[in-house]
């Protein structure tokens, strides 16, 4: 994975609370056996209707080389562990989701892809949801988040995926590199 | 325990138990697993990785593999082979049986007795054992938390971080109990108990969170039930939820083929009987609730956390997202669910495909005919639910009914295998996600217990079980 690095774009605001990962990408797409081009699927049913054609949801004429940054209501990513789900996400264009709260699941598959997951707080994320289009700056490296006009915040994220996507450290090598620990493990457990 | 040692939680147990190295403040911990289920939609890209860097399988006698998400249903002539919705799914399920054969995994396939839904076939062959970390690429993994294990669902990337090195990286997640005090009135199920625990608490309410299931109520539940209710841990956002295993966990391992035998076993027993949580063990949240309360459920909305009594009117709703989901199931505030024509039923999934999720169906169905223009699909657990079933005669109480009978898999819980309703079509569900589209484009998801679901199919539109439970199934 490439290192993340500090970027400036517009807010796109998806308000709905509840945000689930079958909104994300249906479920009928993940019969693939790629994790590539699933960018087609990302909001599927919201972009286009049982015919085929596209909707009038935003997102159907969305620029993502100025909208980058995706906030989302309350809870986004519940439901499913389908890594698909950030796949979609990152190919479609997005490179970070703010939110007042996101899914466990989808928020540590999101950090191990490169979308940046950011829980802001309340006040914060209910700026940006009345605001859409909003310029943010992230700064990763600083855990800040500047919004023009906009209130800033900083945000919290598990030291070791920051360290992952500020690097382009791959935790697997990290896992791989603990055999003997492992096997010292496995030698307790008979 | 020492008495200077401090009470543990359950789950304190199994995590300690597991700690190849522990979390620092850079670093997290490294978690070893004991069980890696997997199946065909979130594996492939996994082990591609493992090809992309040469990397073996470490333990494959600790994987288990079987296909249930985008398997077919329909019943289908070996010279013909199944009838997949698509190619993918066909090449999905090909692709899970060729990366097994070449790392050694025991694949329960087309050809296994003991093919079934993943979090089905876990615990039926007693691979899922007390005290074990069990990870699947699958949010319901929290099923087997129903035998005291630590079960939770993960990624595909961590689905390749577990083939390769049989652990995690892992934060150790804040714990919550759910105490669930007094007698559950006849007619309420388990799953009714899991909706109104997942109403009580909110959609987000478990998130970061490990819950224990404690209380005169969830003891009194049987394995099934227990695992119904673990299940669900996930629709309230906690990625685990368990347990303690106890004399009816024990009884319902003993024997099974991959349960510890003679002397083992009662090695086994004794080491699992310690998994409990201590007096005075200290949970980052409680929260009680008396099933003496509670009624069947039902859903009205498009979250899980939507649900009320049947007897309830639908509720005003304030905020948008909450009024949207109203429109889109086309309910009114005020009103009842009971009584809302429905056009299809479904029972099944890793929630509610179970043997007693069946007789409980079938205790509805018998002697009884679904209405004109309800097309009712149950679909069983596995291989071994449908030929307990069918030894029981429930096939033909379903059948007699009108019913159809199923292959087994997951089916219309994720409607990937063309298994599906029809838009603006409303569904009758025992799975656990009432998302909008979950089960086809369009299609309103109500979720509830077999029972309840089977009394929808009877009657046609949305009903109150207990008064269509007179008829005893012998």
């Amino acid at each position: 994975m490439s290192e993340f690095e500090n970027f400036q774009s517009r807010a796109f605001v998806l308000p709905q609370e509840d945000i689930d990962t079958d909104q994300i990408i249906p479920a009928r797409f993940l019969t693939t056996t790629s994790r590539a081009g699933l960018g087609a699927f990302a909001f599927h049913d919201w972009r286009f209707d049982r015919q085929g054609q596209p909707t009038a949801h935003p997102l159907v004429s969305l620029d993502t080389s100025s909208f980058q940054i995706l906030v989302g209501g309350r809870n986004f990513g519940c439901g499913s562990s389908r890594e698909h789900a950030p796949w979609a996400l990152l190919d479609f264009g997005f490179k970070a989701v703010i939110s007042s709260e996101i899914a466990d699941i989808f928020r540590s598959n999101a950090a191990r892809n490169g979308l940046l997951p950011i829980v802001a707080p309340a006040e914060a994320h209910a700026w940006l949801l009345h605001n859409p289009g909003a310029a943010v700056t992230i700064d990763l490296a600083g855990q800040s988040v500047q919004v023009e006009g906009g209130p800033s915040f900083s945000f919290d994220i598990e030291p070791f995926a920051r360290h992952c996507l500020l690097e382009g450290t791959d935790p697997l090598g990290f896992l791989l590199a603990r055999r003997a620990a492992i096997q010292a493990h496995e030698a307790r457990m008979t | 325990m020492s008495p200077d040692a401090p009470p543990r939680s359950l789950f304190d147990k199994i995590w300690d138990a597991h700690l190849v190295e522990t979390e620092a403040p850079q670093t997290p911990g490294v978690v070893y697993i004991d069980l890696h289920l997997v199946h065909e939609v979130t594996s492939p890209q996994a082990f591609a990785e493992l090809e992309a860097r040469d990397l073996a399988v470490r333990r494959p006698d600790r994987t288990l593999a079987t296909i249930d998400h985008a398997t077919p249903t329909l019943a289908f002539d070996p010279a013909d082979g199944p009838a997949y919705a698509s190619d993918a799914a066909r090449k999905q399920v090909e692709t899970l049986g060729e990366n097994c054969r070449r790392h050694g995994i025991t694949l329960h396939g087309w050809d296994s007795p003991h093919r079934g839904v993943v979090h089905v076939i876990g615990p039926e062959l007693g691979a899922t054992q007390p005290g074990m970390t069990i990870v699947c690429g699958d949010s319901h993994t929290a099923t087997h938390g129903a035998f005291g294990a630590l079960a939770f669902g993960i990624g595909t990337t961590e689905v390749g971080h577990v083939l390769a090195t049989q652990c995690l990286l892992q934060r150790k997640p804040r714990s919550m109990r759910v105490t669930v005090d007094g007698e559950a009135p006849d007619g309420v199920s388990a799953k009714d108990i899991i909706l109104a625990i997942i109403a009580e608490i909110g959609v987000d309410g478990g998130t970061g969170c490990v819950i224990e299931y404690a209380g005169e109520a969830i003891e009194a539940l049987d394995m099934e039930g227990r695992m119904t209710v673990c299940n669900m841990s996930i629709e309230a956002g906690a990625r685990a939820g368990m347990i303690a295993p106890d004399e009816k966990t024990f009884a319902w391992l003993e024997g099974r083929q991959h349960a510890p035998q003679g002397e083992a076993w009662e090695a086994a027993k004794q080491s699992w009987s310690q998994l409990f949580s201590d007096p005075g063990a200290k949970f980052d949240r409680e929260v009680r609730l008396n099933a003496a309360d509670l009624a069947p459920m039902v859903t009205w909305g498009t979250a899980p956390d939507t649900g009320i009594a049947i007897t309830a009117p639908v509720p005003q709703e304030t905020t948008a997202s909450r009024k949207k989901a109203l429109d889109y199931m086309q309910l009114k505030p005020g009103e009842a669910v009971t009584g809302a024509r429905v056009d299809q039923v479904f029972i099944g999934s890793c929630t509610n495909s179970r043997i007693s999720d069946l007789r409980d169906a079938a205790r509805i169905m018998q002697g009884r005919r679904v209405a004109d223009g309800v097309r009712a699909l149950i679909v069983p657990g596995s291989v071994a639910v449908q030929k307990q079933a069918e030894a029981e005669g429930l096939d033909q109480v379903f059948r007699q009914a009108g019913a159809q009978w199923r292959e087994p898999g997951c089916s219309m819980c994720i409607a990937m295998n063309g298994d599906r309703g029809e838009p603006g079509e409303l569904v009758v569900s025992t799975s656990n996600r009432n998302f909008e589209g979950r089960q086809g484009p369009g299609v309103r998801t109500i979720l509830a217990s077999p029972a309840t679901a089977a009394a929808a199919a009877i009657a046609g539109a949305v009903a109150d079980p207990r008064q269509l439970a007179e008829v005893e199934y012998v």
